[in-house]
């Protein structure tokens, strides 16, 4: 298990209401099923579906939590494990592996002192492998929350990474 | 514009967004105004002539499965758009709903219409934000425009289109694994029959065509049969999307009409292999494409022909090794992708990929002997006989077309020490 520190000010679980709002926007006890975990764990502090949030799931659609669980379990994108605020996804496939992705998480992890699937200790970064990005024109290629960059170096990947540092750290003296 | 400056499908331009606007000045919604005026069947049948075929890997005749879906008497018909493009290599579905979401919207009304379908979704994979976003915003527009929605021009036909986001499961590209992924469930396939033409989405019949397909509709209907067989070849008409990546020159989307070369693709889009190298293997149709040598890439791309040859075209896909590059570590990182997205259904893909990984990894730290290679062969075999569903059989391309043109590189990976072992055994 991962251990993560609770962040200061921040609530760690969300609250029965912001789930039932999601699920009410979504269609109500029909909602699809998948489209609200993913809007859930959006919408969660840690951006992971906690076990909390599929029993309320499970309770509000009207379906068992293993139904829940199975779902949630089988895809990539849904985490059942807390993450942190940047979400770092280095592509895997061969197109960026032959462009040097080794190298480029390599650089990832000595920057950030982690390895593939762990946490950053101030809860700024995770790091995750993705198949395909759909960005091989620009191998190797990651992807950082929305953003894609490509066409990395092992220095030029740093910089992407200092610029969340720097946007988290506004106004900080 | 692509080749001879002829006016093609998509006539790509990268910087380029098409708003509504600049689509209907250049021709967009005259193909729906067109089928509208006229009987569902006459657009049917334009389709049909021109020979379109599933741009998603199958190439099944598009007018066919429309036709499946029209001529099934239960009601409650969906459309959807599988635009889950998750084929290691492929960028071109993504190039298209960027860059033309209205093509893309016009393509899934149109089938919708043709098919009697009101309900559709759009099925992107998670992994595109960006492209949701845009969708989302013109499909607003195209409702607010008319276009979409209620009423559709007036005509009181009527289509209510959703995005639908995976969840970063390549196996839901599947058809029937995309379903269930719609219902809520895991996304892992189907018995087929039924097709999802006959008992698809909750159990209705369900029009489910790639991106790039849909897309090719408005500009056959609007355009006609006969100017779309005028591109490509007799045997595969139109234009194919291809995202060339890995050791050329230019790497980039490109579209071509069919009956073009390999060859001719990677020297001249691709501007060839970088300079001082040449090309030594091209994996064409993504990961669960073959992995070929370079003196078969005169073969033109061509639905009969590539089957022929063995190749696979499908997604479109071509990723260019050149003599640099090791065979094995390019297998291994496909096997170890398909080890991932196995949905763990059936045994010989869940079981044989993890042989396969176990082998390959054996290979590579000079561990493994010939032995191992027969086995690998045994386990490719199984792999791709014995699964379930496409992804399993499509797992075992690259294996079975490495092992068969590159066999000198699995035998030399074989170590020494190994190879002197079995020798006095």
């Amino acid at each position: 298990m991962l251990a993560m520190p609770i962040m200061m000010g921040m609530d760690i679980f969300m609250g029965t209401a912001e789930i039932r709002f999601i699920i009410k926007q979504l269609g109500g006890r029909n909602a699809p099923l998948l489209q609200v975990l993913l809007a859930v764990q959006d919408a969660a502090p840690q951006r992971y579906l906690s076990e909390e949030a599929v029993n309320e799931i499970a309770r509000l659609l009207e379906i068992s939590r293993c139904r829940v669980y199975s779902t949630a379990s089988f895809y990539s994108e849904i985490s059942l494990e807390p993450r942190g605020i940047h979400l770092i996804r280095v592509c895997t496939n061969a197109p960026c592996e032959n462009a040097g992705k080794q190298e480029i998480q390599e650089a990832i992890e000595r920057e950030l002192g982690i390895t593939v699937g762990q946490t950053t200790t101030d809860g700024l970064f995770t790091l995750e492998s993705v198949n395909c990005l759909g960005a091989c024109f620009m191998s190797p290629a990651i992807k950082v929350d929305d953003t894609l960059y490509g066409n990395l170096t092992t220095e030029s990947v740093v910089s992407v990474l200092d610029s969340f540092r720097k946007e988290q750290c506004h106004g900080c003296k | 514009m692509g080749v001879n400056n002829k006016e093609l499908v998509f006539n790509i331009s990268r910087e380029e967004f098409v708003d509504l606007k600049t689509y209907r000045e250049r021709g967009g919604y005259t193909a729906l105004q067109k089928a509208l005026r006229q009987p569902p069947e006459s657009s049917i049948q334009e389709l049909k002539s021109a020979g379109l075929r599933g741009r998603g890997g199958a190439a099944f005749p598009t007018a066919v499965k429309i036709e499946m879906v029209r001529n099934n008497g239960e009601t409650g018909r969906y459309v959807i758009c599988n635009a889950d493009e998750g084929e290691p290599g492929t960028f071109k579905d993504r190039f298209i709903m960027t860059h033309l979401p209205f093509q893309v919207i016009e393509g899934i009304t149109l089938a919708a219409y043709l098919a009697g379908a009101e309900n559709g979704y759009i099925y992107v994979r998670h992994e595109y934000p960006e492209v949701q976003r845009i969708l989302r915003e013109s499909i607003k527009e195209a409702e607010e425009a008319g276009l979409l929605g209620e009423d559709i021009l007036g005509s009181g036909i009527r289509l209510k289109l959703e995005i639908f986001s995976g969840a970063g499961s390549y196996l839901c590209g599947e058809e029937t694994a995309l379903l269930s992924s719609i219902e809520g469930r895991k996304g892992r396939p189907r018995v087929k029959p039924p097709y999802p033409t006959q008992s698809g989405l909750w159990n209705k019949p369900t029009l489910i065509n790639n991106v790039e397909t849909l897309a090719n509709i408005p500009k056959i209907i609007e355009k006609g049969s006969g100017w779309y067989r005028s591109i490509g070849t007799a045997d595969s008409t139109g234009t194919k999307l291809i995202s060339l990546s890995g050791d050329v020159v230019n790497r980039g989307l490109i579209e071509v009409p069919f009956g073009i070369t390999f060859a001719d693709i990677i020297e001249e889009y691709g501007l060839g292999a970088k300079p001082g190298r040449t090309v030594k293997a091209v994996n064409i149709g993504g990961a669960s494409g073959v992995l070929v040598p370079g003196f078969m890439l005169e073969t033109p791309l061509e639905y009969t022909a590539c089957a022929k040859a063995g190749i696979t075209i499908g997604s479109g896909a071509i990723f260019v090794l050149d003599d640099t590059r090791p065979i094995l570590p390019n297998v291994h990182n496909r096997v170890k992708f398909f080890l991932h997205e196995s949905c763990g259904k059936c045994t010989p893909c869940r079981e044989g990929l993890r042989q396969a990984n176990v082998i390959l990894s054996k290979l590579l730290s000079g561990m493994a002997t010939e032995s191992d290679v027969v086995l690998l062969e045994r386990y490719t075999r199984a792999i791709q006989e014995a699964s379930f569903c496409g992804l399993g059989q499509a797992a075992g391309n690259s294996l079975k077309s490495s092992l068969e043109y590159f066999h000198e590189e699995y035998l030399a990976a074989c170590g020494q020490e190994c190879r002197d072992k079995e020798e006095t055994a």
